[in-house]
């Protein structure tokens, strides 16, 4: 480490916020500063407009979404067909409307209990000095190392049945898969926070919170957690899409959805046979997969600068 | 630090034992039997294949074949594969060669393209150049590589006819010929893995990058007078390293358990698609060995880990 | 034809009034094939056909250059005996060979045996229970040793021995091979064994060195060095392996058929899927050969288009089906669920079975998914031609089902659902992964929709689904759902053993741990009495009658409901002529091919 930070790099946002313009509180400060960000802006605006599609799509082009036509099959985008259709003649923007909701919904939620996980592991494992590391990155270990697919295998057949009598089918398959996604991909965002409690435990700024008398909960949320976030909201990005993508991988295995449902990673799987012949059918579900991911990114980063004080936007 | 090692090295022993308990827990309870390509086929009688079973063990207890599998492991003897019926390590070893090789080098390259676009764009945020870099990392990693893969052979093996799309591990040529088919049959797998791996790398060094750039201490070394070299290299790319580090010692497990579906696709002989056969099959002891050699290398990458990070930031102590 | 004049024909044969060629031609214009004509001569005591089905070109042996198969599964043993699937069979038929061979029409070919036992020859007893074999003279090993009846009879003591472990056991362990002279075998049946090319012959049959395998019988059978370093009498000698990836071998010199093999050396990679398979033989011509190629037909027109290779098919004992489980699988009775004690609230009912049967658009399924990779058919057994049902036929009219549910009395609900007293017509529809399988799923589904019958798809992954873990409740033989589909192989052109799964005894229940080869867990006593009287019939059209009659009971209840009968789909470049069959390994007759 080179030189001493002069300015903490926790330095309170809110503290100066508060000093200099008195009435601005920090979440209005934070939503003024993301807004500035013209990226990210456009990337909401995108991300709204991929939901609304997915959410009230269907009402707008109610297509059945399994409607088989074998007149029609793979045809080229038409004025019928607005995202042309798949080899059994099936509509593929109806396809994309409906499997849309369970890509984003899983992608999205898979996110969240990655990263939740992944951070709360990581940060307990980071702030402990005593037995409580050694643990969590034994258990960390330990899911690295655990064979994925006859995992998977094993979860879906002990828990696949109680799941649906609890959730019905299509619930049921989607809580088991947000948490066999989420549960088995959280293992590096806890190696990489704790790798950044490691480092920001032994700053300046924290030991002057703790010599000011700050509990550990308020040092680790407070302090250091708003520091080592970058990678955080890197990897819970990248998250979305292998989400979206392992969703595919799961029904591919038949552990997922049933394969009549048209998620976007499983029509991107369909499709890769009739790359040469069709390729708007990949070209939809890969694009919608790309915006989601590419919006989902640029707010993340939105999010990034606005909550770091040191930039002045 | 040397006291540090050995005690955490010990602390690995007991951890890869009950690391190993639970794998062959789960293995074990696992659905399927390695038999289901002859279930239809009236000509294996149920009778033979219960025989079978019985025969390699199948129908005991958990508890006595995890005991039997680690006294075997204990002096040397790594099982034989319920598919080939020879020795797990003789398999295993086959395959070693050609996954370093492929996966290797494919890390080698993600490194070698994100640590230069990633250091370069943090440096000029929101520039032309970051994001062009940007958007091509969204592509690269919201693309799977069973797509790419398959893009990868369309464009280079099909249409254009430049390379072979089908891995050979035995190809007969001496000299640079041999070099210059080895290149040609491993440049489509090792691109379509190392740019997808690039795409998350770029992005993780972009954001480490920025995090450390407008602190102050390099506006301290830049006020110093030093070059801007010096202080990218010096000042700022050292302390962005830590997750770097971090991922790096994620993936290089990874360099010996292969990458299966890029295995599958290229049909390169590595770890990957021996793993994905032996799944596919339930071939317990060749899925065993696997997950197991794995499990040592995560254990043994955390730790390096770990050691880097004291090196890369002194103030890292692990008392 | 009745079966007098038939019997006339074949008199007339035997005396030589009438030439083989002339009975088989007669016998085929009344709708009976080849297979079948050469079949009743043969156990009328007249000679097979002693030529394979490919003409072989080349006037002398090597000078092809290399030869390049793909297989995408990967062979990973090389001892046939342990061949676990196919690719492993493929893999040793390349060393080692068997007594005789089948080929694509369903002829028994020899191959290590001089002649193919008749009752002419004395090959056949009179009274089913006898077979001798004459073993062809001066077969070599690859180490050069000649092949002798030894080798014969120590195959049969290796695959019999149940500590050997060998998936082939079930065709030795219930007969006794004697060494009659240096050349000649005879097998002992316990019972009249109609079929009675089982032992020795294609993939069950191939014969192993006694001076190899000698010491390795039994448990030790997995020590034995020859199981990685074959040495047989096969066309190609082997060079190296490594287990699920590639095999290379070079040519025999002292192959004992003469100008056999063509090609110099040989490799075989494994690895991959179907798809890129094909790819790799149609259009970038890097192999000479894929095999099993499971696509969609209208991919692989595609790539044919460029005209680099061509794809042929041949017909197969392999049939893709439907079962309707007229068991409950919602309700467990001691411990197991579809139990035979139980009824299927609606699926029990002919007339609700008798719908979903014309709810299946056969011919559609056959032209935008199979292609040439399925005969859309209603008949259970489809070939060799003489066991197939000529009654048999199938439908599609979504208006005739419609009809006879209202007449039934199941009615449409708000949800466009129809039911009876309460029970709905909803039904989970299984199969295992496979792409085509899961587009034949949702036509089918689309179907029932428009019918009132809600289907619920659900795809098992192929190595659970085919499993006899007794644990898994998705296996097919657990039939824990309303109805299932895959398909089931009849490994060699006779349907007996194959049909064993329509009889009450091969019930699969938890007291059999579901080892049962009766999936659908329907018996009929008629069924039941057909079968066992064909185990014993010696006379082949009675016997052939006996056996359409059990597959009729079956497929004319509604339980069985057949869909296509499978073709094995390969892919070769245009100048190479191979030979494959559906009753045998595609390399069974890899001497034979040859690059033009």
């Amino acid at each position: 480490m080179a030189g001493s930070t002069l300015a903490s790099p926790s330095a309170d946002p809110v503290l100066g916020a508060v000093t200099t313009a008195k009435v601005i509180s920090p979440g209005r400060e934070t939503w003024r500063r993301f807004r500035q960000h013209r990226l990210a802006m456009a990337s909401t605006v995108i991300l709204s407009l991929l939901i609304l599609g997915v959410v009230i799509g269907p009402w707008l082009w109610p297509v059945p979404i399994n409607e088989i036509d074998f007149t029609a099959q793979l045809q080229r985008p038409s004025l019928n067909h607005p995202f042309g259709t798949d080899d059994l003649g099936q509509d593929i923007l109806a396809r994309m409307m409906y499997g849309g909701r369970i890509s984003l919904a899983v992608g999205l939620a898979a996110m969240v209990v990655a990263t939740t996980v992944g951070v709360c592991i990581g940060a307990l494992a980071g702030m402990s000095r005593r037995i409580v590391d050694p643990i969590l990155m034994w258990v960390t270990d330990l899911f690295l190392s655990l064979p994925q697919l006859p995992l998977l295998l094993l979860i879906i057949y002990l828990f696949r049945e109680q799941l649906k009598a609890a959730f019905g089918v299509e619930g049921g398959v989607f809580v088991l898969i947000v948490v066999v996604i989420g549960g088995l991909r959280w293992m590096p965002v806890a190696r990489l926070v704790r790798a950044q409690f490691l480092s920001l435990r032994e700053k300046e700024f924290v030991e002057a919170a703790r010599a000011s008398g700050a509990t550990k909960m308020r040092q680790m949320v407070r302090h250091i957690l708003p520091n080592a976030i970058g990678p955080v909201i890197v990897a819970s990005t990248i998250e979305v899409s292998s989400a979206i993508i392992a969703e595919s991988t799961l029904s591919f295995l038949g552990l997922g959805f049933p394969p009549d449902i048209p998620t976007w990673g499983r029509l991107l799987f369909d499709a890769k046979d009739h790359l040469d012949s069709a390729p708007h059918w990949a070209l939809f579900p890969g694009a919608a997969i790309f915006l989601t991911v590419l919006s989902i990114n640029f707010i993340g980063d939105g999010l990034r600068d606005a909550l770091d004080p040191r930039r002045v936007i | 630090m040397a006291t540090y090692l050995l005690r955490r090295l010990l602390i690995a022993i007991p951890s890869l034992l009950g690391i190993s308990l639970i794998l062959f827990t789960v293995l074990a309870l696992a659905p399927g039997d390695p038999f289901s390509e002859m279930a239809t086929n009236p000509n294996v009688p149920p009778e033979v294949r219960e025989a079978i079973r019985a025969s390699f063990g199948l129908n005991d207890p958990i508890m006595v074949r995890y005991l039997r599998w680690l006294g075997a492991m204990a002096q040397g003897d790594w099982g034989f594969s319920f598919a080939s019926r020879i020795n797990v390590d003789t398999l295993i070893l086959q395959r070693v060669p050609t996954t370093l090789f492929v996966v290797g080098s494919s890390q080698i390259l993600a490194l070698c393209i994100a640590l230069p676009v990633g250091i370069y764009a943090a440096t000029r945020p929101y520039s032309v150049f970051d994001q062009i870099a940007n958007t091509l990392a969204f592509v690269g990693f919201s693309l799977p590589t069973f797509f790419t893969g398959l893009l990868f052979i369309l464009i280079f093996s099909v249409s254009l006819d430049w390379f072979p799309f089908v891995y050979r591990s035995d190809i007969a040529a001496t000299g640079w010929r041999w070099y210059w088919e080895m290149f040609r049959q491993a440049i489509m797998p090792i691109c379509v893995l190392g740019l997808f791996q690039a795409a998350s790398y770029t992005r993780y060094v972009r954001s480490a990058v920025l995090d450390v750039i407008r602190l102050d201490y390099v506006t301290t070394a830049r006020a110093k007078g030093l070059g801007e070299k010096t202080v990218t290299l010096r000042h700022i790319t050292r302390n962005a390293l830590i997750p770097v580090v971090t991922l790096v010692a994620l993936q290089m497990p990874a360099v010996f358990g292969g990458a299966i579906v890029t295995e599958q696709i290229f049909r390169v002989p590595g770890i990957g698609s021996l793993l994905i056969d032996a799944i596919l099959a339930n071939d317990t002891p060749v899925i065993m060995a696997v997950t197991f050699v794995f499990a040592c290398l995560v254990v043994i990458f955390n730790l390096i880990a770990d050691v880097l990070y004291g090196w890369l930031d002194p103030r890292i102590s692990f008392s | 034809m009745n079966e007098q004049d038939l019997r006339r024909l074949i008199a007339n044969v035997k005396d030589g009034a009438l030439s083989r060629r002339s009975f088989i031609q007669k016998v085929a214009a009344v709708g009976l094939a080849a297979p079948l004509a050469n079949q009743m001569l043969a156990f009328n005591g007249v000679a097979m056909a002693q030529n394979a089905t490919v003409e072989y070109k080349p006037t002398k042996a090597g000078g092809g250059g290399p030869l390049k198969i793909l297989l995408w599964q990967a062979p990973t043993l090389l001892n046939p005996h342990f061949a676990s699937g196919t690719k492993d069979q493929i893999a040793s038929r390349i060393f080692f060979e068997p007594l005789a061979g089948w080929d694509k029409e369903g002829n028994l070919i020899p191959q290590l045996a001089a002649e193919i036992p008749s009752k002419t020859n004395g090959g056949l007893s009179a009274d089913g229970k006898e077979v001798i074999w004459k073993i062809k003279q001066g077969v070599k090993w690859h180490d050069g040793k000649p092949l002798t009846a030894d080798d014969v009879v120590f195959t049969w003591e290796y695959a019999a021995d149940p500590a050997t472990a060998a998936y082939t056991t079930g065709a030795y362990k219930d007969i006794t091979v004697t060494k009659v002279d240096e050349h000649t075998v005879k097998i002992v049946f316990k019972e009249a064994t109609p079929f009675w090319a089982d032992a020795f012959v294609g993939v069950t049959g191939q014969i192993l060195p006694k001076h190899h395998f000698g010491e390795y019988k039994g448990a030790k059978s997995r020590e034995a060095p020859a199981n990685l370093k074959p040495v047989g009498t096969g066309p190609y000698k082997f060079v190296d392996f490594k287990p699920g990836d590639i095999i290379t071998a070079e040519r025999f010199t002292d192959y004992h058929v003469k100008n056999q093999p063509h090609f110099d050396t040989l490799e075989v990679k494994g690895g991959g899927d179907a798809v890129s398979a094909a790819r790799a033989v149609l259009q970038t011509g890097e192999f000479d050969y894929a095999w099993n190629l499971q696509v969609e037909d209208e991919v692989l027109k595609r790539m044919e288009t460029g005209g680099r290779g061509k794809i042929s098919a041949v017909v197969s004992g392999d049939i893709e089906f439907i079962i309707l489980n007229p068991t409950d699988p919602w309700t467990e009775v001691d411990g197991e669920r579809s139990s035979v004690k139980t009824k299927h609230p609606t699926l029990s009912d002919p007339k609700v079975r008798e719908a979903i049967n014309l709810l299946i658009d056969r011919d559609s399924v056959q032209k935008f998914i199979y292609g040439r990779g399925g005969i859309a058919t209603a008949s259970f057994v489809n070939e060799p031609k003489q066991f197939k049902s000529q009654k048999l036929k199938y439908e599609f009219s979504i208006d005739k089902a419609n009809k006879i549910l209202d007449d039934a009395g199941y009615k449409k609900g708000a949800d466009g659902i129809r039911e009876k007293d309460g029970k709905k017509l909803k039904y989970v529809f299984q199969t295992s992964i496979n792409a085509p399988r899961q587009k034949t799923q949702a036509i089918i589904k689309q179907a029932c929709q428009r019918a009132g019958i809600d289907l619920e798809l659900k795809s098992v992954t192929a190595s659970v689904f085919f499993s006899s873990d007794v644990a898994n409740p998705d296996t097919y033989t657990k039939l824990y759902v309303d109805m299932e589909m895959y398909t089931t192989t009849q490994p060699q052109p006779d349907p007996e053993r194959f049909l064993n799964q329509f009889t009450s005894w091969e019930v699969a229940t938890k007291e059999n741990k579901w080892l049962g080869r009766n999936v659908s867990r329907y018996s009929d006593p008629a069924a039941d009495e057909a079968y066992k009287a064909a185990q014993k019939e010696l006379d082949p059209v009675k016997r052939a009658a006996l056996l359409i009659k059990v597959n009729e009971i079956f497929c004319e209840a509604n339980i069985i409901l057949p869909l296509l009968s499978r073709t094995r789909v390969a892919a070769s470049v245009n100048n190479l002529t191979h030979d494959h069959s559906g009753w045998d390994v595609d390399t069974w007759n890899l001497a034979a091919w040859y690059r033009s």
